[in-house]
């Protein structure tokens, strides 16, 4: 077990190593120029040649790479060319409210698609599978930025549930949350359904009927702890998922993360803003699939960790 | 830099001398919300240089010069008065007594000099400091050879004097510009690379705090040195509201502004509502969009085909196209600048007129490409655009890129073609100077320049010079006279089509008050925060 964490943590590194170099390549293979973004539009070559110079931009590539990796380890991430000011506090400022965000996301997503699945599953073929099952397939293939203005106009521009966009309060986080998670609650009422229905085939299902148990303890207890396990090891993978979603979502509903930070560093072509919340970006989508696989065999004993 | 790009300054043309009249003062008090799509990138009045974070640092800080409310007409600020010399070559000011920064210290003549020091000092990296190339010493500083320029001069506190290297009648416009706001050297260097974020100005408005991502909060300053100046309490700006929801926002009482305009998709129901007459300002901008072409490579080195592009294209649809946010241009100076020539009409739409001079060019088939920015409506323009060449035999292509994308090729002279929308010139000054040099003079044809069309008539460069060179006050004439005719020549010579100039119309609250005027005011865009005021404190 020790070993293997050893050799995943190794990889990790290996990975967030392999997405800067991809990311810094990138930023040079743009057919722009952040330095005439930086210069403006009233400068002379003389004062975008020294901007360049100050940037270490008229060294090679390779050797600019060098220097940022050397900053970087020691948790550096540079100087934001529109702020002019450091990149590593203003993405630690922006992270809680994504994290809080992913977080109501995930928390959103359980409750939506584990009764729905739940229910279908106990009511397979019949009207209420269907229709669980058609809203599942819409929530799965809504834009976000439809759902999320969608949402707003109803719940809170008409009917006064929920603020319209912000942050701080509770009542913020409802709509975001729900935009976010729809989709996943849209996969996991499939999941449950399927798991689920898998599991009440069983002989200890069987058994439990034939005791008399009413069905609903049946469901609950021996149905429920069993089919749950495959969700359980999806919601690591869930991060990534959302960590390209929290960018449209948090634009949408004026949430203060690193998504809405990403927008508009692309906007200006703001390299080290990109660059540092692309890495810490990474950084969560690898710590998330490292607990997913490390949960597994916590609930399926069959899965060994090697 | 979402919708206009780097910004600046524009004008209202009913608007041009007529300073604010109001019957009663209104009082002071209240507060105001004022919506923002993205978070402000930086208060640093020698760096922040977009259209969000323009007239907020207008209202946090301080120059020489400013403008009249709602207007383009020059007057002293942090100046008393000033004169100059006959030769045009010194400028001496008297700073008004009396004023202090937010932090309770009061301003100097050092605090002047260290300014504009601060803004040519290539290591601030400001995107400005070239508009003080004028100024005796400025190559040292932008050179990195010495960190003092030798051309200002202080020899009391209260009286400042600036030495030219060459007479310049946009001297005045440049003291009332963002890069010269005085700034205290001991909380610049105190607040280091948190300067841009903890702001401390002589200006109308104190800096309180600013949560990233979420809002800026400023509040009166109550010693600021013009009496009963501003009227609001507060300010609050709110960040990462999209303008879709910040309008709902806006009709439901939660703001007062939506800071980012109206939304296109909503603009034609929100104009048609009679509840909003009094509640939507319209004004002109001192802006003109135009479509570029590369007079270095065929076919458009040829004058007959450019001309024939101006012609082909029909204003009048493109501006309906975009529900009439705009009105055709004739030339490149939009009608609220000073040298507009109202006699001139431009090309005319005329596309058989257009297939004749295509035949007396005698280029044969052409097939181009032409550059857009790829923001709604900047792609359906050039469709229109694109359609419009095609009926008289022009074949183009059309390249939509991102912004930054798009000014690398025009930067490059990679372009034959093109529509400068999201990217174009809104003048930083009301003059037409600053309409000429970075984008239709030999300065801007290089390598990473403004200048797309790469058009540089040296012969028209000495003239705009020489007009330049005209500054003293019974000169004006002859001089916006001089540029009237630079500009008729630069459109017989055709390196650009204008299109149209784009109005701007600002959405508030019925509990906010104001002339129309601040609430597009030329040079504090979006808003003139100063002098709106709360109704509901009256």
């Amino acid at each position: 077990m020790l070993g293997y964490l050893a050799r995943r943590l190794a990889a990790s590194v290996l990975i967030l190593l392999g997405v800067s170099i991809v990311t810094f390549g990138l930023t040079f293979m743009i057919p722009a120029d952040p330095v005439a973004m930086i210069a403006g539009r009233n400068s002379t070559p003389q004062m975008r040649e020294q901007i360049r110079e100050q940037l270490g931009m008229n060294k090679p590539v390779p050797e600019q790479y060098a220097r940022y990796l050397g900053r970087l380890v020691t948790g550096d991430l540079g100087i934001s060319y529109a702020r002019k000011s450091e990149v590593a506090p203003l993405i630690a400022s922006r992270l809680p409210p994504t994290l809080l965000l992913m977080l109501g996301a995930i928390i959103a997503e359980l409750l939506i698609g584990i009764p729905a699945g739940i229910y279908a599953a106990t009511r397979r073929g019949r009207f209420g599978d269907k229709a669980a099952m058609t809203l599942s397939f819409l929530s799965v293939s809504t834009p976000q930025f439809v759902l999320g203005l969608t949402l707003l106009y109803l719940f809170a521009y008409l009917w006064n549930w929920f603020p319209l966009g912000g942050y701080g309060k509770l009542s913020n986080l409802v709509l975001p949350a729900l935009t976010l998670g729809l989709a996943g609650g849209g996969w996991y009422s499939r999941m449950m359904r399927s798991s689920m229905i898998e599991v009440l085939r069983n002989d200890y299902i069987r058994t439990a009927r034939a005791k008399g148990m009413s069905e609903w303890r049946v469901v609950m207890k021996h149905g429920f702890r069993n089919a749950i396990l495959p969700i359980v090891a999806m919601i690591g993978l869930d991060v990534g998922i959302f960590m390209s979603g929290v960018v449209v979502v948090e634009n949408v509903f004026g949430w203060p993360g690193i998504g809405q930070l990403m927008w508009q560093a692309i906007q200006s072509l703001d390299i080290p803003v990109i660059m540092g919340v692309t890495i810490v970006a990474a950084c969560f989508i690898v710590l998330g699939n490292l607990i997913a696989d490390l949960v597994s065999p916590l609930i399926d004993p069959r899965i060994r960790l090697r | 830099m979402k919708k206009l790009l780097i910004s600046a300054v524009a004008a209202i043309a009913l608007m041009a001398a007529a300073p604010l009249a109001m019957a009663d003062a209104p009082k002071q008090g209240g507060q105001a919300t004022i919506t923002f799509n993205n978070d402000l990138t930086t208060l640093d009045p020698q760096v922040g240089y977009d259209w969000q974070n323009w007239s907020v640092i207008k209202s946090i800080f301080d120059g020489l010069m400013d403008y009249k409310p709602g207007t383009t007409e020059l007057e002293p600020d942090l100046a008393e008065s000033y004169t100059v010399s006959d030769d045009g070559l010194t400028y001496t000011f008297k700073l008004r007594d009396g004023v202090k920064f937010h932090n309770g210290r009061p301003m100097t003549s050092a605090d002047v000099k260290y300014s504009f020091e601060r803004a040519v000092n290539p290591a601030t990296q400001s995107p400005g400091g070239g508009y003080f190339g004028m100024i005796a010493g400025y190559d040292d500083v932008a050179g990195g050879k010495a960190t003092t320029l030798s051309g200002i001069e202080t020899p009391d506190d209260k009286t400042v004097i600036f030495k030219l290297t060459r007479p310049d009648a946009t001297f005045l416009h440049l003291m009332a510009i963002n890069f010269g706001y005085v700034v205290p050297k001991e909380e610049v260097e105190k607040a280091g690379a948190d300067w841009g974020k903890k702001p401390v100005g002589t200006g109308a408005f104190k800096f309180v705090e600013w949560v990233p991502g979420q809002s800026i909060k400023l509040e009166r300053n109550k010693d600021y040195y013009k009496a009963n100046t501003p009227y609001l309490d507060g300010i609050t700006f709110e960040f990462g509201q999209d303008p879709t929801v910040a309008v709902l926002r806006l009709k439901k009482g939660e703001i007062d502004i939506v800071g980012d305009g109206i939304p296109p998709a909503q603009f034609a129901e929100l104009m048609a509502d009679a509840a909003n007459k009094d509640l939507i300002a319209e004004g002109d901008q001192l802006h003109t969009g135009y479509v570029t072409m590369n007079v270095t490579q065929p076919p458009f080195d040829n004058v007959k085909v450019r001309q024939a592009v101006n012609m082909a294209i029909n204003k009048d649809r493109i501006v309906r196209l975009i529900n009439n946010r705009a009105a055709p241009a004739s030339q490149a100076l939009p009608p609220a600048m000073p040298g507009y020539n109202p006699d001139n009409k431009g090309y005319a739409y005329d596309p058989e007129g257009a297939k004749k001079l295509l035949a007396e060019a005698g280029v044969g088939e052409i097939t181009t490409e032409l550059y857009v920015m790829n923001v709604d409506p900047n792609p359906r323009i050039a469709q229109a655009i694109q359609q419009d060449l095609a009926a008289v035999g022009i074949k183009a292509e059309i390249r939509s890129l991102a912004q930054a994308e798009v000014i690398a090729a025009g930067g490059a002279g990679k372009a034959p073609m093109i529509w400068s929308g999201g990217m174009a010139w809104i003048a930083d000054f009301p003059d037409p100077a600053n309409f000429y040099y970075g984008i239709l003079g030999c300065a801007g044809a290089v390598e990473g320049g403004w200048n797309w069309s790469r058009y540089c008539n040296k012969a028209l460069d000495e003239r705009a010079t020489k007009a330049d060179a005209m500054v003293k006050d019974d000169q004006k004439d002859a001089r916006i006279a001089e540029w009237k005719a630079v500009f008729d020549d630069v459109l017989k010579d055709a390196p650009w089509a204008p299109i149209f100039n784009e109005k701007r119309f600002t959405y508030h609250s019925e509990r906010l008050g104001g002339d129309p005027a601040l609430f597009t005011d030329p040079i504090h865009i979006p808003v003139n925060y100063d002098y709106i005021y709360a109704k509901d404190a009256q």
